[in-house]
């Protein structure tokens, strides 16, 4: 975008929306959409307070758990998916089915067998991740030139060795996407199981904040979860374009 | 109503030697990011004529061909066509892509009279015109066939026939045959030759490969390395009456890529 | 070597299996395979539930029953036709507002410019969480679920269409000026049938977060439709009509999703079924 022959950089447009925010604030519709000014302020008062503090902690610990078990186990599957033809015929169309299947309905199943607490929560985070990941995976590895594999073949490469010396690392660039992709449907995850078991985490805060009406609260809160988000993705799409050099030189 | 279009080739096919049909008067290019691509090209194409630019890759071919075209904006110099200025395309030139550019969600049929479709000619008249041109580059039976189950060579004929259905004055070709495989390729040529005797177009070819340029042309026009300018223009006066293989045998044929490459050799220096 | 039934794998490397080629060749088959999928997961899904592994997980078969049961006295379908209004609204407005807003930002760098940082942002962020912002803003009704279904569809229909629209094929728009197209035949006629594929694509992500959408919002704004049968037969501890209400909206997603792929192949892809 250029404009009288300078170069606007992408972003900038958010500047002209953060001051159309604060004049709508000002009009009545700030009633449900407070200024943006006063929202910022509130976020300086919510962010030192224990309960934010303690909101946080549950969240990250539950996000982060879900995610590594999506990764630990996602990985591996899609590894074996791309390797066997069984086990890919078996696991694909579940996959398929999980991948775009609305998860928000399994959420209800996961509160009744393990209860309102931090367990559904990372449980939620993994289901709404693993399916990406194990897919990005399975494409990885069947990326992979045969003589890679023969390579580790005749070397008399192990199982285990195979998987963790060779398929892992030629892969990379397929399984960090993945794993991008994972952790953008593990904040929807994470954000969704707690606004439905809702006596988790920021589930709590927000709970209190919409049913005591404290629309400055519960806005600032939004905003730092948004922030958080997009933060996380371009931290994430980073390191993939770090490790592009690696598909490049491996073709 | 399709040969008013070519309104600006007044005297098709009358054409005496020399009466330039495009004109490039000085033509410079450089891109936005400081690639100068064409550093003053000068130069005429005779009309009736098949001429071709040859140089080596990125030396600015296809962006001189563009320029002419109208698809690009020259950075100062004038092209004209027909004695008019070029300010975009118009209805007397038409182009063949280099990766063919087909629509591949349309028949073969809708691809060569998308041209006229796009010019609003009714859809009965434009299709008898596109089966005649289909039938002529050599795909009748394909007019129901989608793209993506043609081979490369086939495809590029669809390019052909869809420059053809419009019936401009001038057909500008970019590398027609740099995405066919040999074999395919040779039979293209012998049918192009056949199909120029028979059109009374000129003709623009763009390519790379010397045997080609020497087999097909009528005169040869030598770029040099970026940025471009005319080194050279040779006319290998070949005797293209007899049959289309006779030619590739003709001394003079092999004299004119022999002298073409000795030329263009101080460049690769 | 084993020979497998298939021409684009490779065999495993490392896992020789020593048995009898064509007994491998049956077992390896697509369609017995994917038999044997679905039989594991049923016989595994009504295996847990005779131990029980929980009292809340009902077996495959008490489901079946409570879903016949629901089918039976029409509360299923009932909850249906109320799941679908504000599914279908919302869907209808995200996949015309989106595609529009899509193809505007991939036509225009001003609109890009503006809307698009919105968009890229609405993509990453976690948006169901303004669902209680919705609430507050429309009331209980329909709106609110509506405006949900929105948020939740909307953002990947938008960016799949501005990308979708920047990925067509430069020769092909230069072949559209050569010819002398206009600019809106350029876009009618190349640029939108070019793009169609990928939009499509974006369709598909739109419909499957709608689906997301509609649960959530049936289940945290008011219970109605599906998310009512859903959190009733929760509360009373009815777990077989729970699972089956769950069941039926995630097969009913997929078959919704799978008729989408239909339509576009039948409708906008001509040489995908050509002689
Ligand atoms: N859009 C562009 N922007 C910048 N440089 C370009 C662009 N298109 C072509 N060039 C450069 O201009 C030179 C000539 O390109 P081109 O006309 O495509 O060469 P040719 O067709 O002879 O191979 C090349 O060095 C190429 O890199
Ligand atoms: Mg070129």
């Amino acid at each position: 975008m250029t404009m009288f022959g300078y170069r606007l950089p992408m972003m900038t447009s958010l500047i002209l929306w953060a001051v159309l925010w604060e004049l709508v604030g000002h009009t009545e519709a700030g009633f449900i959409l407070p200024p943006l000014s006063k929202i910022v302020m509130r976020m300086g008062e919510i962010l030192p307070t224990p309960s934010f503090a303690e909101a946080l902690l549950i969240t990250g610990r539950s996000f982060l758990t879900g995610v590594g078990i999506a990764v630990l186990a996602g990985v591996p599957i899609g590894i074996l998916m791309g390797r066997s033809i069984i086990a890919d015929r078996l696991l694909l169309p579940w996959v398929n089915l999980f991948l775009s299947a609305p998860l928000s309905a399994l959420v209800p199943v996961i509160m009744v067998l393990f209860g309102l607490g931090e367990a559904t929560i990372i449980l939620t985070v993994t289901l709404f991740a693993i399916w990406i990941i194990v897919l990005n995976a399975r494409v990885g590895v069947r990326s992979i030139s045969p003589s890679l594999v023969e390579m580790a073949q005749s070397f008399g490469a192990s199982r285990w060795q195979a998987f963790s010396k060779v398929y892992v690392w030629a892969a990379l660039p397929e399984i960090l996407a993945g794993v991008r992709l994972g952790v953008i449907r593990a904040v929807k995850g994470v954000v969704i199981g707690q606004l439905l078991v809702s006596v988790v985490g920021f589930g709590t805060l927000f709970e209190i904040y919409s049913s005591h009406f404290l629309m400055e609260h519960f806005w600032a809160l939004l905003l730092v979860l948004f922030a958080f988000a997009f933060a996380l993705n371009e931290g994430m799409a980073w390191l993939e374009r770090k490790v592009q050099y690696y598909a490049a030189s491996r073709a | 109503m399709i040969a008013s279009l070519a309104n600006v080739a007044p005297h098709p096919g009358t054409a005496a030697q020399g009466s330039a049909i495009v004109s490039v008067r000085n033509i410079k290019k450089t891109y936005p990011g400081g690639v100068e691509a064409l550093s003053g090209i000068t130069l005429d194409f005779p009309e009736g004529q098949l001429t071709t630019l040859l140089g080596p890759s990125g030396c600015g071919k296809t962006t001189l061909l563009k320029i002419i075209a109208g698809l690009l904006p020259a950075t100062s110099g004038e092209v004209l066509v027909g004695g008019r200025t070029v300010t975009g395309p118009g209805p007397e030139r038409s182009f063949v892509f280099q990766d063919f550019a087909l629509m591949p969600w349309a028949s073969v049929l809708r691809n060569v009279a998308f041209g006229l479709e796009l010019r609003g000619v009714r859809k009965s008249e434009r299709e008898a015109i596109a089966v005649g041109h289909i039938a002529k580059v050599g795909l009748k039976g394909f007019e129901y066939k989608y793209p993506h189950e043609l081979s490369g060579g086939m495809r590029q004929r669809v390019g052909l026939a869809r420059a053809l259905a419009v019936d401009s004055a001038v057909i500008m070709m970019d590398e027609p045959f740099s995405a066919v495989d040999e074999q395919t390729r040779r039979k293209f040529q012998e049918d192009l030759l056949g199909l120029i005797a028979n059109e009374k177009k000129t003709f623009l070819f763009v390519t790379h490969s010397i045997e080609e340029a020497v087999y097909v042309s009528d005169r040869i026009v030598l770029l040099s390395r970026r940025p471009s300018r005319v080194s050279t223009i040779i006319e290998p006066k070949l005797d293209r009456s007899g049959d289309p293989e006779g030619i590739r045998r003709d001394p003079a044929y092999l004299d004119a890529v022999e002298g073409i490459w000795q030329s263009l050799k101080k460049y690769l220096d | 070597m084993p020979v497998a039934a298939t021409n684009d794998f490779t065999e495993p490397a490392v896992a020789p299996v020593a048995s009898s080629t064509s007994l491998r060749q049956i077992a390896s088959h697509p369609l017995t395979l994917r038999f044997v999928s679905f039989g594991l997961l049923l016989v595994a899904w009504e295996y847990a539930g005779r131990i029980p592994i929980s009292v809340a997980f009902p077996t495959f078969l008490e489901t079946m029953r409570g879903l016949l049961d629901m089918a039976g006295d029409g509360s299923l379908l009932k909850a249906f036709l109320i799941t679908l209004k504000p599914l279908i609204a919302g869907l209808m407005i995200s996949i015309a507002l989106g595609v529009g807003l899509g193809l505007l930002m991939g036509l225009s760098r001003f609109s890009e410019w503006l809307l698009g940082p919105i968009f890229i942002i609405a993509q990453a962020a976690p948006l169901a969480a303004l669902i209680p912002v919705l609430t507050f803003a429309y009331g209980i009704g329909l709106t609110a679920k509506i405006m949900t279904v929105c948020i939740m569809a909307m953002p990947v229909i938008v960016m799949n269409t501005l990308s979708a629209v920047r990925n067509t094929p430069v020769s092909l728009v230069e072949m559209g000026r050569a010819f002398l197209g206009t600019r809106s035949q350029i876009i009618t006629r190349i640029i939108l049938p070019a793009a169609s594929p990928m939009i499509f694509a974006g369709l598909r992500l739109g419909a499957a977060a709608a689906f997301i959408g509609i649960v959530l919002a049936e289940l945290l704004i008011t219970p109605t439709g599906i998310g009512d049968l859903i959190s009733y037969h929760q509360s009373v501890a009815d777990y077989p009509k729970m699972y089956a209400s769950i069941f039926s909206i995630i097969v009913f997603s997929v078959l919704f999703i799978e008729c989408l792929e239909r339509v576009e192949t039948v409708l906008f892809r001509p040489e995908k079924h050509a002689s």
